[in-house]
């Protein structure tokens, strides 16, 4: 027989153990489910194996006059230069929105060739350009 | 001329620094319990000068000296003096300075707070504080030197960012660098008590006080940043899970583990190391916290001017902390006989820590996600707001329920003999929570939990009001208002409406309950910017009631900037918030209303929360 106090200490360390791995456990899998992934309408199109039910984030350019502002909804076009994507949203659109101006949509693909967005990145000030974008766009450049 | 007055405070408070660092250690090798006098004289002259080094600054910013960098870059003679002194501390170099301010005072106020507690635990205090404070002071001059001067004198600044021309981001910083570094002190006195072995119950009364200021200054900075983000970036919610926000959000939880577990050490005398380890914790969770937001690495709604050699440099100086943090444990390390009965208010705190440091590792792994498979595999990935509340919100339910049972709970040995009454108060809770449910119908398993358990929390806590000596009152206070909190959360969060639509000038337009109507717009030219102020009717057909709301947009000058300024009805059943966007200069507006039921409570609670955390100062300064 262990004493008393020894056997206390192990089941006190076997519960925090067993509760920080089931904790851990919780939160990487929540983090797998949640994560955005970022995409620009070129990577859309290589991409073979595309889950449709999972959200993403597309970024690009609003492509010159695509916008169509409807009811309670906008369509408009996010391009890389190289390939373009539509895009439907309904909600909040951010001031510095415009045509030819860099944008991020998040929400989910109905198919290749359509976004749907619930949300369009809100943004501080003219210069400012979400990083992933600054790669493409130097990407393209090349 | 200011530029050098500023320089050379600056030389001089790092010669203090560097003086009281020697002092101390010539002061450690005599063997009595006195500290030299002079030791008292420079601690105060180098909080004097470094308060006189940041007026200095602010003089700048005031008569607009364009000759520093700074101020050219973050101010606008034409700017409301309010603003220009503001903008002081709005920017990195300035803010800076407020940091080493913080370290500074609280370094002095340490050192004469602490007269019944030994020489040698205060002077290492004072010792490794000083560390910090020259850390601090050579990342100022050599990196982020406010009082840097640019040549050809611009005739005019560039302006400060109009989002930051607020009253709330006026006080946001210097309330939130309290709280943070803040607790710098107590990462120098842990450090300080594991060299000096002044361990137990007295080095848990010599920094209670401190952990409780920084933890209620904490608590105050983040609501006013929320109050801020709430009504000036326009989205309608009050936190947004933003790096930002989790930054300062780490840190208040190691505090409030600490605040919990330093019960214990004071007490019962046991958990010190554990408690060490949360003081060093705290710190280096808000440098931590510091270097994410400005070495660029992630994007946030604070826009501080990156630079990657600051982010190099207090990586440098956090490594070396974290190194000194660790080696110290490790050398200083003994197994102490912790041991702790199942059943007892001990092993409830520990319960507390646990959480603590559950939702700390949540927020710490959804922040630094991202970063890490960029790295990795080069996948862009961001982390939104549905990972923290899947996670979360379930975890909290149950926290919520040991946050009522805990403080019933006895020292050493409990017994439960309050189990009738408990589950008296549970009924009760879950009586209230379907009459809510049932007359404001909206219904999902998690919230009926979330207001169940905040209602248990709640009832719990006062019936303890009633039952308990006034002891205990600052803990009933602080666990009631958040039991309000997460209860006031959970209504808004259920009982939101939410419209957004596109509207033309004279149009109407009808959607479920509400009626809107964009009656006019109007130019309107004020002191620093131009607005376009809508007029917008909204009609409630539900309650007859009409409303006319008045958001802007504005554009500013210097810099040009756009922004939305949100319309926010208060009143104390819930906040109207409407906010209009011009939709890439056609005709169309875009609109977004919402009804936000109970707001106001939610901001009240936090500030309870935060008045619970100041009156057990109160009365702990009292009882020592």
């Amino acid at each position: 027989m262990l004493p008393k106090k020894v056997k206390k200490r192990a089941s006190l360390l076997a519960i925090l153990l067993f509760t920080s791995v089931i904790g851990i456990f919780l939160i990487l899998n929540a983090l797998n489910k949640n994560i955005l992934y970022f995409n620009s309408p070129t990577d859309i199109k290589i991409n073979q194996d595309i889950d449709f039910d999972k959200k993403i984030r597309v970024g690009g350019m609003v492509k010159k006059d695509t916008l169509k502002i409807k009811d309670q909804e906008i369509r408009f076009i996010i391009t890389d230069f190289k390939n373009e994507i539509n895009v439907s949203f309904k909600g909040t659109i951010p001031n510095l929105f415009a045509e030819g101006k860099g944008v991020v949509a998040e929400g989910k693909l109905q198919d290749k060739k359509f976004f749907v967005a619930d949300r369009i990145l809100a943004k501080h000030d003219e210069n400012y350009m979400p990083p992933e974008l600054k790669n493409i766009m130097k990407e393209n450049a090349k | 001329m200011l530029s050098n007055t500023g320089n050379f405070l600056l030389l001089i408070n790092i010669f203090l620094s560097s003086l009281i660092i020697y002092s101390s250690f010539k002061c450690l090798k005599i063997k009595n319990n006195i500290i030299f006098k002079n030791i008292y004289q420079i601690s105060l002259m180098q909080s004097t000068l470094v308060l006189m080094c940041f007026f200095t600054l602010i003089a700048a910013f005031v008569v607009s000296d364009f000759s520093l960098i700074t101020v050219y870059q973050n101010s606008h003679s034409l700017k409301p003096l309010f603003y220009k002194i503001s903008g002081t501390w709005g920017n990195h170099e300035g803010s800076l300075l407020l940091w080493v301010i913080i370290l500074t005072i609280f370094s002095f106020l340490f050192l004469i707070f602490n007269r019944n507690h030994p020489k040698n635990y205060r002077l290492y205090t004072l010792i490794i504080q000083n560390f910090l404070i020259l850390g601090f002071l050579f990342f100022i001059i050599f990196n982020s030197n406010p009082f840097s001067l640019i040549s050809p004198i611009p005739k005019e600044g560039l302006g400060l960012n109009p989002i930051l021309q607020d009253p709330a981001l006026a006080i946001h910083p210097p309330l939130l660098y309290v709280g943070f570094v803040g607790s710098s002190i107590y990462f120098s006195a842990a450090m300080a008590s594991m060299i000096s072995n002044y361990s137990g119950r007295l080095f848990a009364q010599s920094i209670k006080s401190w952990v409780l200021i920084s933890w209620a200054f904490q608590t105050l900075g983040i609501l006013v940043g929320s109050i801020w983000a709430y009504y000036e970036l326009g989205w309608g919610g009050f936190w947004f899970w933003d790096p930002v926000e989790n930054a300062s959000l780490l840190p208040w939880f190691a505090m409030t583990a600490l605040l919990h577990s330093l019960l214990v050490l004071e007490k019962r005398n046991t958990l010190y190391f554990w408690t060490i380890i949360l003081c060093l914790m705290t710190f280096t969770l808000s440098v931590t916290g510091t270097f994410l937001v400005r070495s660029g690495i992630l994007n946030s709604v604070h826009t501080f001017a990156n630079d990657p050699s600051r982010g190099i440099y207090i990586l440098i100086f956090l490594s070396l902390m974290i190194f000194a943090s660790i080696y110290f444990l490790f050398s200083k390390y003994k197994p102490t006989n912790d041991l702790i009965n199942s059943n007892s208010k001990e092993t409830f705190v520990l319960i507390n820590n646990w959480f603590m440091m559950f939702y700390l590792v949540t927020v710490l792994l959804g922040t630094l996600y991202p970063i890490f498979t960029d790295a990795i595999s080069n996948n862009k990935i961001s982390v939104g707001p549905p990972f923290y509340n899947s996670v979360i919100i379930p975890v909290v339910i149950v926290f919520l329920f040991f946050m009522a049972i805990g403080p019933q709970a006895k020292w050493i040995k409990n017994k439960f003999s309050n189990l009738r009454s408990t589950l008296l108060i549970l009924g009760g809770a879950i009586i209230i929570n379907f009459a809510i449910v049932y007359f404001l119908k909206s219904y999902s398993l998690i919230s009926n939990l979330i207001l169940i358990s905040s209602l248990f929390l709640i009832m719990s806590s006062i019936f303890d009001f009633f039952k308990k000596s006034r002891l205990s009152f600052p803990r009933i206070v602080s666990h009631l208002s958040f039991g309000f909190l997460i209860l006031f959360i959970g209504l808004n969060h259920n009982f939101s409406v939410e419209k957004d639509f596109n509207l033309k000038l004279g149009e109407a337009k009808k959607i479920d309950d509400y009626e809107f109507a964009l009656l006019d717009l109007k130019l309107s030219q004020e002191n620093n910017y131009k607005a376009v102020v809508g007029k917008l009717e909204v009609n409630n057909s539900n309650t007859m009631k009409r409303r006319i709301l008045y958001p802007e947009i504005r554009i500013y000058d210097n810099p040009q900037t756009l922004t939305y300024e949100a319309s926010i009805e208060t009143n104390f059943l819930g906040d109207h918030y409407l906010t209009m966007s011009n939709i890439d200069r056609s005709e169309y507006y875009n609109i977004k209303f919402q009804h936000k039921p109970l707001m106001i409570w939610i901001w009240i609670s936090v500030l309870l929360l935060s008045f619970g955390g100041f009156l057990s100062l109160f009365k702990n300064a009292k009882n020592n």
